[in-house]
């Protein structure tokens, strides 16, 4: 019997070994952090230091501004220098807060429960609201929320989401092997605020001694198992990991709770563990900066503000011709126009790409109908259409054909022989209709 | 700052950042590459004419795609091999017999490829948008022009330099005109005939006589993954199922339906024709219902209708019907059929 998986799919060069080797380590202290009170998909912080004021490490510097938000913390201890607005890596304009480093490193105060898991749910889940824990996959939606779902939809099962199906990314996969007991812990943590008595863990087979580490770690756990899935991308997305690892479909336009799951990524299991434990806030994230353009491609504890352009440095810089800097992997991360954006708590990678291998935009044909798009589509849908009808400008038929099932994996644009930019396309047809 | 002395060349554009390597043209090239065991047995059967008409209709397509570009100011798309993947299947599909002077008939492989190209393709929007194969326009236009040119079949010399060949019926006229046993007769026995069918040493268009060369053709763009099984399974099945339960007058199930697979342009339609991926659906459900209607309506025009052959009309007619059933057919979207599976505890 094959490994569990989905329906579709793609098989990209997977690029893992430049930097799978490398051990997180932790970067220098950055001098200048500029934080984004708008890091998390949801309500936008409101500040609640000033200019002028002293900041610990650790202490809150925005507070949540709704129900779906989480507050931002600073990551050194300093001076706020600034609150304004400063470009993020999606290329939008964010109010921030800028700190400068006193190098002190001095922390705030943080509250030690040895016997985290003895606590109420209540107070577990309040721990992880306030360390400001959002999902680490890259969709940075706020994990207290997750937590918290309505009556009407029983959560039955946990998925730590350890796939890291994006090609060349490592962060995860370096979690598994440093830290495997935190991660299983992080998952407990989560079983017993939604009491539930199933979890597992789902990584893709291209990474064996991470399935072995984390098995090893899981030993003992009762209702925890941890499953080696297909190498397919996007194994890694929340409904085709849930379909693989429970075979639930979540329905069209559903979420994961509609199935009762919840899914977690594996370094927001290791962040929940940690607020949990020591009552840390989520301040630094494993950031694996790659590439066939890097010097040294490595995994770095980067603190959420640093500059991109500083963890590129740390890496050696540069090789000679680069011509693209994603922040996030290949298949779904944003290209950079700027390297002077900070990092968030959602910055999965930097992938820096040489100029052979970049393909400009312009250099597409027309659809040939070869229909490879629609075998790979795991969402089921007609690539090629959505495509064709978001050219012609006929959005509305667009619409018929599920554009916004369409969750812009890329898949389709990856085996497209005519080089289409169906993501571009299909992005462009969702902002000119409504869902 | 050294790291950071890019920052304005940086290229910026929508994910995904990596992409495979096959292209358009690469395609189009295998498919050439796939045709050329049927193209050189056609050679080898019908002499250097099948040689010159074919190379005829190969340069026309590609100057005539070229200078209808440049008049209609698009960029000229030559290098992308569609434009010559058209001519050589054009002048797969005629019979050898064209190239004479006296009649002259040269001029009728250039119309065909102007009609193919320029007309069914170009003018429908080029590459993607064509709705009907352009070879197989070109074949039909030619066909319905000139009847009696294109209904000249030369007798399979295989001596490569005969200018002068003699004229001979296709094994599907001899069925239609004279019956089965008559088409035993013409062969010798029926082992004779079933090998003649498909080694290609028989009457026919160019490159379409020899079953056995189009079959390595096919299964190579199968195992290359350039087509799917999908359309020549259910083409050539529904074609065989029909002759066997009907091809047999006044007797049901006592048809044979390998002299069917392997003779007039089943093949080479089923496999290089049908395949065609602007033509054909592609969503490979549709597909198969696709394929299955190209082979009952050959068959039912091989049996039924006034002409011996039926795999062009079939092919032409399904093309129309090709956005319809994709859209008929249409896959499910994740999710949408209820799945809630307990989880064993
Ligand atoms: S893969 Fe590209 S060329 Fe093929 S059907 Fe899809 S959009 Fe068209
Ligand atoms: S980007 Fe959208 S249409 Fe393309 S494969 Fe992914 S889900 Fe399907």
């Amino acid at each position: 019997m094959g490994l569990a998986t989905f329906k579709g799919g793609i098989h990209p060069p997977d690029k893992k070994i430049l930097s799978a080797s490398s051990p997180i380590t932790a970067t220098k202290p950055p001098k200048i952090i500029v934080i984004p009170l708008s890091q998390h998909a949801g309500a936008p912080c409101k500040p609640v230091v000033s200019i002028g004021q002293e900041v610990k490490k650790g202490e809150m510097v925005g507070e949540p501004g709704g129900f779906v938000s989480a507050p931002v913390h600073s990551s050194v201890s300093g001076k706020v220098i600034a609150i304004a607005e400063f470009q993020n890596a999606m290329g939008r304009m964010v109010n921030s807060v800028v700190i400068e480093n006193d190098l002190k490193e001095e922390w705030t105060a943080l509250k030690d429960s040895p016997d985290y898991m003895n606590l109420p749910a209540a107070e577990l889940k309040e721990k992880i609201k306030a360390a400001g824990i959002v999902g680490l996959g890259g969709a940075a939606f706020p994990t207290s929320v997750k937590l918290s779902p309505p009556k009407e939809k029983p959560i039955d099962v946990v998925i730590i989401n350890g796939a890291e199906c994006e090609p060349y990314l490592t962060a995860d996969y370096r979690l598994m092997i440093e830290k495997p007991k935190d991660i299983i812990e992080g998952l407990k943590i989560l079983m017993k605020i939604l009491g539930v008595s199933k979890g597992f863990v789902g990584i893709e087979n291209n990474k064996p001694d991470a399935v072995r580490k984390m098995q090893e770690a899981a030993k003992g756990a009762s209702g925890i198992e941890v499953l080696a899935l297909e190498v397919k991308y996007p194994q890694g997305a929340e409904k085709m990991l849930i379909r693989a690892v429970a075979g639930r479909e979540v329905p069209p336009r559903g979420l994961p709770m509609d199935v009762g799951a919840v899914v977690q990524n594996v370094g927001t299991a290791l962040s929940i563990f940690e607020a949990a434990r020591y009552g840390k806030p989520l301040i630094e994230r494993v950031v694996t900066v790659t590439g066939e353009g890097i010097k040294e491609p490595k995994n770095l504890m980067a603190r959420v503000g640093t500059k991109i352009s500083e963890l590129i440095e740390e890496c050696g810089g540069f090789r000679d011709d680069v011509a693209k800097v994603v922040a996030g992997g290949p298949m779904m991360g944003f290209a950079l126009s700027s390297l002077d954006v900070p990092v968030t708590k959602g910055t999965s990678g930097v992938l820096v790409l040489p100029e052979e291998g970049v393909m400009h935009a312009e250099d597409y044909g027309p659809c040939i109908r070869c229909g490879r798009c629609i075998d790979v589509c795991a969402m089921g849908l007609m690539p090629s259409m959505l495509s064709i009808l978001s050219e012609k400008g006929m959005y509305e038929e667009a619409k018929e054909y599920n554009l916004f099932d369409c969750f812009e994996c890329g898949s389709c644009a990856f085996v497209c022989p005519s080089k289409r930019p169906i993501v571009q396309l299909v992005r462009l047809a969702k902002s000119m209709v409504k869902p | 700052m050294e790291a950071t002395k890019k920052e304005h060349e940086l290229i910026v554009s929508v994910s995904p950042h990596v992409k495979s390597e096959e292209t358009t043209s690469r395609i189009m090239w295998t498919v050439s590459l796939a045709l050329l065991p049927a193209f050189l047995s056609g050679v080898y059967f019908f002499g250097l004419k099948a040689l010159f008409i074919t190379a005829l209709c190969v340069v026309s397509a590609v100057v005539f795609e070229h200078f209808y570009l440049k008049l209609v100011n698009k960029k000229s798309v030559v290098g992308d091999g569609s434009g010559f993947l058209t001519g050589l299947l054009l002048g797969m599909n005629l019979p050898a017999s064209l190239w004479s002077f006296s009649p002259f008939t040269v001029h009728v492989p250039i119309i065909a490829t102007f009609v193919a190209v320029v007309i069914t393709k170009q003018l429908f929007g080029g590459l993607g948008y064509n709705v009907f194969n352009p070879a197989l326009i070109g074949r039909a236009f030619a066909l319905i022009s000139w009847p009696r040119a294109m209904t000249i079949w030369m007798t399979p010399t295989a001596s490569f330099l005969t200018m002068d060949a003699k004229t001979t019926a296709t094994p599907l006229g001899i069925l239609k005109e004279a019956g089965m046993s008559e088409l035993i007769k013409v062969f010798g026995d029926k082992v004779s005939l079933y090998e003649h069918l498909l080694t290609g040493n028989r009457a026919g268009s160019i490159g379409e006589t020899s079953a056995i060369a189009l079959l390595i053709g096919g299964l190579f763009l199968l195992y290359k993954k350039y087509i799917t099984w999908h359309i020549p399974v259910s083409f050539l099945g529904t074609a065989a199922l029909i002759a066997w339960v009907f091809g047999q007058k006044g007797a049901l199930f006592a048809g044979d339906p390998l002299i069917h697979l392997f003779s007039g342009g089943m093949m080479l339609g089923a496999l290089f024709m049908a395949t065609d991926y602007v033509t054909s659906p592609s969503v490979r459900k549709a597909q198969l219902i696709f394929g299955a209607g190209c082979g009952a309506l050959t068959m039912l025009i091989r049996l039924k209708g006034g002409f011996p052959e039926g795999v062009m009309f079939a092919i032409l007619i399904m093309n129309c019907f090709a956005p319809l059933l994709d859209r008929g057919f249409r896959s499910k979207v994740f999710g949408a059929v209820k799945t809630v599976k307990e989880i064993k505890k």
